[in-house]
């Protein structure tokens, strides 16, 4: 079976002026897959998930989603660099979740998930907060629309940032370390979220450092170390008989 | 939460059923206080003792206070302040982006600017203003428009420029303030999304870069409003002008500056007020509950007189 893979990177590399923080990834992530990026802090994880949604700009080799280049345009063997715009339109596809959340403060819960629909899709407000509805009943927050992120728990708004990227239906979701802002006791509401997202076919690539999460629900994952890959496999074999000695000294620390 | 606003509103001494006896001691007494309130009380009433023995004939300001040329003042001093607060915004967000760029002309040209009009003094740019005529003898706009500078720069133009341009200055370095206030994870969510740069700015940073635009905003209205005044250095006619001419014809000219200064305080009182609405506005989502307005304090108060037992359900 030949599938265009969802994300496809070779040899990416990134430097912020003298900092080599990619060097040279290789990896494919499958459509409907769940892919776990782990690693030490400063270990590039981070770095590589904004640069699939040209947040960051990759500095050498290629990067493709959904067998489309990200932030350039290849006409015979020239490579064309995006417009802001075309940019923007490649990112609707594309959903991201932050560590940090980032909802907009000033927009209550609902409105928050209204947002890029209407804006960008350029959808009515009535479709829009039907759709809105219905993601924030499936992350069980039905019942906080009408509450300002400030008036949410931390747990409440990750789980409103998750609504918030669903409600653009993209074909892509990127976690950048979702549950590492959230008090323990909070972190299994995300979860649970993220697992239903997962059963329900979504491709995702999750930076976490929850093993648990990873091993339970990943189907692929990647150890990532200095900015290169050291190891990957299925998270079952790779979290438990490790065959690097990097990895297994991370994962004896995790764990 | 719910259990400590009743017990707030209701007015019931705070000790529960079953607690331990509240502590009953001599509070420390504060001496010092009664001796500065003391103090502090009988030099004012002094100073307006003062006041009112000084060869100042009070009944001057209410004659005048209503008087035609003073309203006519009055009218101008507004226009003159919209006016140019309305340039001085405009230039200011301008500015702001100007010098915000990636595009280091504009960023230079915006930093110049602001290095030199908030450099100098208003007053001395007003009267470089009024005397460009030395150096320019005709204004040619080609087709548009064609004048000796003299005829061109009214007093009126010349006030507008010399306070709306200074306080374009100003405002620039205030919303510069206020967008980089803004986390830049706004930015990045937003973008995430989706949204155009435009888009991002209008929709998620601006609203939120307002909540510190705002106040010092609010602090330049009522600035510029008392700053107009200097441009009866100028020619032009507005409140303090027309209250020293009646001075100096009517021989009461004390009494016509403390008629302008209620007069000024009037209008930044009520501007005050503006500013504190608009504040509450832009404050939306910051905190879990707004502040109450005014009438909202008065009528809860009020409330509460009239059902002494009640809560505040």
């Amino acid at each position: 079976m030949t599938t265009t893979p969802m994300v496809k990177a070779e040899g990416v590399h990134k430097s912020f002026g003298t900092a080599h923080i990619l060097k040279g990834i290789d990896l494919e992530v499958a459509p409907r897959e769940v892919f776990c990026l782990i690693g030490p802090s400063g270990s590039g994880k981070s770095t590589f998930l904004r640069c699939i949604n040209h947040l960051e700009k990759i500095s050498a080799g290629r990067l493709s989603v959904d067998g489309e280049l990200v932030g350039y345009r290849q006409k015979g063997d020239k490579l064309y660099e995006l417009r802001d715009n075309e940019v923007a339109l490649k990112r609707r596809d594309i959903g991201m979740v932050f560590q940090r959340f980032n909802l907009f403060p000033h927009m209550t819960a609902i409105e928050n998930v209204m947002e890029a629909p209407v804006q960008v899709k350029g959808e009515s407000k009535a479709v829009a907060r039907a759709r809105a509805e219905k993601l924030l009943d499936r992350v069980g927050l039905a019942d906080k629309a009408k509450n300002y992120p400030s008036q949410l728990s931390g747990g409440q708004q990750q789980r409103v940032a998750i609504a918030r990227a669903l409600a653009m239906e993209p074909k892509l979701m990127l976690f950048d370390e979702p549950t590492s802002a959230l008090d323990p006791e909070l972190v299994g509401d995300v979860l649970d979220v993220m697992r239903g997202l997962a059963e329900d076919g979504m491709t995702m690539i999750v930076v976490t450092h929850e093993m648990g999460f990873a091993r339970e629900v990943g189907d692929a994952l990647v150890f990532m170390d200095d900015g290169v890959v050291v190891e990957s496999g299925h998270p079952r074999d790779v979290l438990t008989n490790p065959q690097q000695d990097r990895t297994k000294s991370f994962l004896s620390k995790v764990l | 939460m719910t259990d400590i606003k009743k017990t707030g509103s209701t007015g019931t001494p705070p000790t529960p059923a079953a607690g331990p006896a509240a502590i009953t001691a001599i509070p420390v007494r504060h001496y010092g206080r009664y001796v500065s309130a003391v103090i502090a009380i009988g030099l004012l009433a002094s100073i307006v003792y003062a006041f009112s023995q000084g060869q100042i004939n009070w009944g001057a300001v209410p004659d005048y206070f209503f008087d035609d040329r003073i309203l006519r003042g009055v009218g101008q001093t507004l226009l003159l302040t919209v006016l140019s607060m309305a340039i001085g915004i405009v230039g200011g967000v301008l500015l702001a982006v100007m010098r915000l760029s990636k595009n280091p002309v504009t960023a230079s040209i915006a930093w110049s600017y602001i290095w030199f009009f908030r450099g100098t003094p208003v007053l001395v740019q007003l009267f470089v203003w009024f005397n460009l005529g030395l150096v320019f003898e005709y204004i040619n706009l080609g087709p548009v428009y064609k004048d000796e500078w003299s005829s061109f720069m009214t007093p009126l133009l010349t006030a507008l420029l010399g306070l709306g341009l200074n306080e374009a200055a100003y405002m620039a370095e205030i919303c510069r303030a206020g967008l980089l206030s803004v986390d830049e994870g706004q930015t990045e969510a937003s973008h995430a999304l989706g949204m155009s740069h435009s888009k991002t700015l209008r929709r998620v940073v601006i609203p939120q870069a307002m909540r510190v635009i705002v106040p010092p905003t609010g602090n330049e209205v009522i600035n510029m409003l008392k700053t107009t005044s200097l441009v009866a250095a100028v020619q032009f006619t507005e409140l303090f002008r027309y209250a020293q001419d009646i001075g100096q014809n009517s021989g009461a000219p004390v009494e016509m500056y403390f008629l302008a200064a209620a007069w000024y305080l009037i209008m930044t009182s009520i501007l005050s007020v503006g500013q504190y609405y608009l504040e509450r506005h832009y404050a939306r989502g910051s905190s879990r509950s707004l502040p109450q307005t005014p009438i909202q304090k008065i009528r809860a108060n009020l409330l509460s007189l009239g059902r002494p037992s009640g809560g505040m359900a």
